[in-house]
């Protein structure tokens, strides 16, 4: 094979992958925005101000919204964030720095079997830790079992990303004698720390996201609840209680919930985004 | 040890030098040119890794504002060799260091010697420039003060410590910017200056030009002349010719051990071991 024809077939070898790269990016693409479109097509209609604002109105009630499921969403994911992601990073920086002994590879294991472990599971386990005990259902059990999903992920992406840190950055700030926990602290977790602020955000986000752990922990409420020791509504439980109701105008709330509880979601990836973007000029 | 060395060199024929538990004063290196104590002084130095012995029995002096180059073949343990001056291997499990390293006659293996004070005497540049990715210029400099809580005139220091590294003309407009945004040359230049900032008195430089282009290195070779008025430098190199041209005496590493030290000009034309002579002249490393 002479230069041009062997030039000639690189050329059509490399214009063929990228074709088919193409057309698998196109089919993944495909079934994404059909969820975004199909969500948007049904769901826009419903939104209005009172769809943010009002308390849920009974069937065959025009107007009325899911305010208090969007709050009680909103306050239990907060509770869980409290209650897990110290939890969670604190845990997973000690993997990163102290865990390589056999402690260190216990709460390794441990993390990753659970992180492994399906929402429900985690909902009965907050069922019997909380709901059981206290004798009634409540937000406070919606936020633990939520705390509980997202401690496990959390640990392990901080571990990777403290661990992604180059030595050489630790090095460096020893030398400059700097004390060991501040070179941990000032040095490599905030090197680590847009990743870990990312790796947060993702976890609220998709806690914000689940349903079975909160339908027998947190339940459903009528009404607005800020009150931790009472059943709260959330959003994921009211879109199964629309969407499985046998009314029409029930199903275009369903729709309309879907489309809020998507943008929450999105709202948080965007903002994890902004949080983590470089302040330094020239950075890269 | 029968022939008396010459006055300018520290020659150890390794056989004596090695023979562990013997005390040092009994067999005391000559000095190298006056009568001044050493800035530093290490004697029977050896660092092992688990099993593995990778400095043996090295005893050595440099004195105050010298430069000091150590070079020999890639594994003979410069770096290692270095970094057991500032105890950069505490923190490297399973490694072991034995025997004394004295500065300003001090031992700073001693267990009444706290390494993180330590390391703000012994300042260390390293073989890639490692400036912090989340601080700017200014603050990369100024790290060494922040971290520790050194006050002070933080804008002083740092537009001091930035034209004592050469760096000052290049970075002043643009302080703020993030230190990785440099060139390789400059973020060297940089950490140069950040290890000068909390004012060490002995600064090591492990390979420091290793990783930068001609021009560069002989801004950073330059650098080390000039640093050379103020503080004490050793400097493991893999280039004979930066060797050469940077420093006053040059130790010849080789398999972990120290194979012969002297004053640079007489280890590059006339070394005493034959197996200087053999790296030196290019037969093997």
């Amino acid at each position: 094979m002479n230069f041009h024809s062997s030039f000639r077939y690189r050329k059509f070898v490399d214009r063929g992958m990228a074709a088919v790269c193409a057309i698998f990016f196109a089919l993944a693409f495909v079934p994404l925005t059909s969820v975004l479109w199909l969500v948007i097509s049904k769901g826009g209609a419903g939104l209005s101000w009172d769809f943010f604002t009002q308390l849920p109105k009974p069937v065959g009630e025009a107007g009325g919204g899911i305010g208090n499921a969007l709050v009680g969403t909103l306050y239990m994911v907060g509770l869980a964030c409290v209650l897990g992601l110290p939890l969670g990073v604190g845990a997973g920086i000690y993997l990163a720095e102290k865990g390589d002994g056999t402690l260190g590879n216990t709460v390794r294991f441990v993390a990753e079997v659970l992180s492994g472990v399906p929402s429900i599971v985690i909902g009965i386990v907050a069922y019997a830790l909380v709901v059981i005990p206290m004798g009634h259902f409540s937000a406070l059990a919606g936020g633990v079992a939520l705390a509980i999903l997202m401690i496990p992920t959390v640990a392990i992406t901080t571990e990777e990303l403290v661990r992604l840190v180059p030595g050489a950055l630790r090095e460096a700030s020893l030398a400059l004698g700097v004390p060991n926990w501040k070179t941990s602290l000032r040095v490599v977790i905030r090197t680590a720390m847009s990743g870990i602020v990312t790796a947060c955000l993702l976890a609220v986000a998709r806690a914000a996201g689940e349903t079975a752990p909160l339908i027998f922990t947190a339940l459903n409420n009528q009404y607005w609840n800020v009150d931790p020791r009472a059943p709260t509504a959330s959003l994921t439980v009211a879109i199964y209680n629309y969407a499985i109701s046998p009314y029409d105008d029930w199903h275009a709330k369903a729709w309309t919930a879907s489309l809020v509880l998507l943008i929450v979601v999105g709202l948080l990836n965007i903002a994890s985004r902004v949080l983590t973007r470089n302040r330094l000029k020239g950075a890269r | 040890m029968t022939s008396a060395p010459a006055a300018h060199a520290m020659t150890q024929e390794k056989p004596v030098a090695s023979v562990p538990g013997q005390h040092p004063a009994a067999n005391p290196p000559p000095a190298t040119s006056s009568d001044t104590p050493p800035k530093v002084e290490v004697q029977d130095l050896n660092v092992y890794f688990r099993r593995n012995h990778a400095i043996r029995h090295v005893s050595l002096k440099v004195q105050p504002r010298t430069v000091m180059a150590v070079i020999g073949p890639s594994g003979c343990g410069k770096s290692t060799f270095v970094r057991a001056l500032n105890r950069m291997h505490d923190l490297v499990p399973g490694a072991r260091v034995e025997g004394k390293v004295y500065v300003d006659g001090k031992d700073l293996y001693s267990k009444t010697v706290d390494p993180v004070l330590l390391r703000r005497r012994v300042g260390m540049v390293f073989q890639r420039p490692n400036p912090f990715p989340t601080m700017s210029i200014y603050e990369n400099v100024a790290a060494g003060l922040t971290l520790n809580g050194i006050g002070g005139n933080h804008d002083e220091i740092v537009e001091h410590c930035l034209r004592q590294a050469a760096l000052w003309d290049e970075v002043k407009d643009r302080l703020k910017h993030a230190g990785t945004s440099l060139s390789g040359g400059q973020q060297q230049r940089l950490c140069i200056a950040r290890a000068l900032a909390v004012e060490p008195e002995v600064l090591l430089c492990d390979e420091p030009a290793s990783a930068l282009d001609p021009i560069a290195t002989a801004k950073i070779e330059e650098l080390i002349h000039e640093l050379k008025e103020k503080y004490t430098i050793i400097i493991v190199t893999h280039s004979m010719q930066q060797a050469a041209r940077v420093s006053d005496n040059t130790a010849f590493f080789y398999l972990g051990e120290l194979i012969e030290i002297g004053p640079t000009a007489q280890i590059f034309t006339n070394p005493r071991e034959r197996r200087t002579e053999d790296y030196v002249t290019g037969k093997f490393g």
